[in-house]
């Protein structure tokens, strides 16, 4: 919605952190439910813990994501990855802990079509996509728009949105299939659609649970480029399993273990890290 | 690259549509009231005042079916009570028609007989105004949408859906009968609204008066129909059909499915409502019967049997299962339970799609049959033609095929 244009309008203020702290100066205005960047985090984990009957999906987690940052999650199977990003959608509400986007938006408190519209785009570990309507047609739902349902009764696709969609069907590759039903799309496809409708969204922050799974070699290749093409742009979070795509990707890489932070670095001395390779790793 | 999608109201019909419209207009305000009114009793093409009720009588159900399948083809909401927003419909404008008997009554009182019966001395609170025509009219919109928007909204907020939303919408109606089971709720108890005489000042039975409510609710199916097909075919009937499918990536793309389901189970409601107006001074009575959940568990079934998601088919599903109703409780009446089961399981393992699914089958078969003839005769120059690659997109379950039909 708005949170682009606080962006632009931040910018300037990174460089004056006096006025923020002071509070003198005016070029720093705290606006509730905006994206304040103030401080190069995009997002901002503090000790999260989350448990079901008992079990701790997430214990005591901590992580912070800078702006234009590029970060790879890994670990074992029930490391708390996916609760990790149901709790920064708003699907599960964490029992404590703070989850902050940006300086000011805390997303405890927000519903999940909230935070989508604050700007976090997820993609899920199974593609989800709508299979009955068009590959165009995913586009459109998904772009970023006015999404109250007195708009859709009468929206219109107008230029500029028929533009961004099909910039879109070029970078996901699915140009000249824009009109069939997405259930026929191959699996690799389905991802690159569901990726592209998490692009036409304009999220600040993508959630990528491993985006390149059931993709041809080639397909994941492409994938990297992709991702390292918007880094900078957006913050990205891939959690995947594929290590040389994690390399491919080339930025910091965040290991999970038993819901929290296990080693966090660059890929090479993650690992060589001795906990790591024993409960990951080495196995 | 693509013209943009056009979403007035009116874009969902084509020139052909228009035109189908436009000559059941025609047939309904015109020919039927000529064959009815001016052909003489035994002239093969008279329609007769028992045709003329009774099919107005089934183009009002057809106008719930087609508000059923907004909600459960398109929107994959299944609601088992349905019959009550119908009901309501009726009693809003029953009120009317029991203030238009005036002192015509048995007890000659200004206040309708039943309460006479009770001993009431004059209208409760809640029957004011009700000698107004319109304000009815405006009841029998505005009762059935309010209800159902408080109903839906706590349901759809706690995100209760599938079959425990089903199982919630039957207990609804069931309380709504008791409630109106009760003479003292001031609606004529068990034995409901009936006797009417006149309808703004018409006689109620008077062929003109059937004529025109017939007339009436062909053009109400007809809205209807048009109005369904604007909404399917605007981007909030494709937002709907994703909540549908994946609610999940629906909320994940920022929509709050609560303001689509909300918007479109009312709008559902109270085209049921506006349906039981018109079928009241039809058929001549209404009683808390129409809100017992074998009535609502009906309504489902005339979907199911024209097909879910296809918005005509639902009209020849109210068609089928009512005509035979008609024909076996005259002739069998104790096997027609048994007939509709029957026919519940058969369209449920043979016809998933309906009879608009039956109907599309047929078409692609038919289009499969020549893209196989004209392979086979250019197989005779080049040999192994590929199979029509247009075969798969046609298997494709009934979302598709309901945006094709």
């Amino acid at each position: 919605m708005r949170v682009e244009s606080s962006i632009s309008r931040n910018a300037p203020a990174d460089g004056q952190k006096e006025g923020w702290d002071g509070g003198a100066s005016t070029s720093h205005v705290l606006t509730p439910g905006e994206l304040d960047l103030s401080h190069k985090v995009m997002l901002y984990l503090d000790d999260i813990t989350v448990s079901f009957d008992g079990f701790r999906a997430l214990n005591q987690l901590s992580l912070q994501i800078d702006a234009g940052e590029l970060r790879c999650i890994i670990g074992p199977n029930g490391a708390g990855k996916t609760t990790m990003m149901d709790v920064i959608t708003g699907k599960t509400r964490p029992d404590s802990g703070k989850a902050f986007f940006g300086q000011t938006i805390d997303l405890t408190r927000l519903t999940e079509p909230q935070i989508a519209h604050a700007g976090i785009g997820r993609k899920f570990q199974k593609p989800t996509i709508f299979e009955h309507h068009t590959v165009f047609e995913n586009l459109e739902l998904a772009l970023k728009t006015d999404k109250r349902v007195k708009k859709s009764l009468f929206a219109r696709l107008f230029g500029d949105d028929l533009d961004k969609i099909s910039d879109t069907l070029g970078q996901i590759r699915l140009a000249d299939q824009a009109d069939r039903p997405a259930g026929l799309l191959s699996h690799g496809q389905k991802q690159w659609l569901e990726i592209g409708m998490l692009l036409v969204q304009d999220p600040k922050l993508l959630l990528l649970d491993e985006p390149v799974a059931g993709m041809t070699d080639d397909e994941t290749e492409r994938t990297a480029e992709l991702f390292v093409s918007l880094k900078g742009k957006h913050s990205l979070v891939v959690v995947e399993h594929d290590m040389a795509f994690v390399e491919a990707l080339g930025g910091k890489v965040t290991v999970l273990c038993e819901g929290s932070v296990l080693a966090e670095g660059d890929l090479a001395t993650v690992q060589a890290d001795p906990r790591v390779i024993e409960v990951y790793l080495g196995r | 690259m693509r013209t943009p999608v056009s979403v007035k109201l009116v874009a969902g019909l084509g020139p052909r549509g228009w035109l189908a419209v436009a000559a059941v207009l025609v047939a309904a305000w015109v020919l039927v009231p000529l064959a009815h009114l001016m052909l003489p009793e035994g002239h093969p093409l008279h329609i007769s005042t028992y045709a003329i009720t009774l099919i107005g009588k089934i183009l009002c159900y057809a106008v719930v079916a087609v508000a059923m399948d907004l909600i459960w083809g398109f929107g994959g909401i299944l609601s088992l009570g349905h019959g009550l927003f119908f009901a309501l419909g009726g009693y809003s404008f029953g009120m009317y028609l029991m203030r238009q008997i005036g002192r015509d009554g048995s007890y000659g009182a200004d206040i309708p007989d039943f309460m006479v019966f009770l001993d009431w001395k004059e209208l409760p609170w809640y029957w004011s105004g009700t000698d107004s025509f319109l304000w009815c009219l405006l009841l029998a919109v505005v009762v059935p949408g309010a209800i159902a928007w408080i109903f839906g909204y706590f349901a759809f907020r706690s995100r209760i859906k599938g079959v425990y939303f089903s199982i919630i919408t039957q207990a609804m109606t069931y309380a709504a009968m008791l409630f109106f089971f009760r003479n003292e709720t001031g609606f004529g108890g068990n034995n409901g609204f009936t006797d009417f005489k006149r309808i703004l000042g018409y006689s109620i039975t008077a062929p003109e008066t059937r004529v025109v409510l017939f007339g009436l609710s062909v053009t109400l199916l007809l809205g209807t129909l048009i109005l369904g097909k604007a909404l399917i075919a605007s981007k909030f009937g494709r937002v709907l059909t994703a909540i549908r499918d994946a609610e999940n990536r629906v909320m994940f793309i920022g929509y709050n499915p609560l303001h689509y389901k909300l918007f479109i189970w009312t709008v559902s409601a109270m085209l049921c409502g506006l349906a039981g107006a018109l079928y009241v001074p039809q058929v001549g009575i209404i009683n808390p019967s129409e809100m017992s959940v074998a009535n609502s568990i009906e309504i489902a079934i005339w979907v199911a049997v024209g097909g879910r998601g296809t918005l005509v088919g639902p009209i020849f599903g109210a068609g089928i299962v009512n005509l035979s109703k008609t024909w076996f409780t005259t002739s069998f009446p104790e096997y027609w339970l048994f007939f509709l089961g029957l026919l519940f399981i058969l369209v449920t393992l043979y016809l998933p799609e309906g009879v608009a699914g039956l109907w599309a089958k047929i078409k692609a078969r038919r289009a499969e049959k020549a893209a196989i003839a004209a392979a086979r005769a250019e197989a005779a120059a080049v040999p192994a033609a590929p199979r029509s690659p247009a075969a798969p997109e046609s298997k494709l379950p009934n979302g598709t095929a309901a945006k094709g039909a």
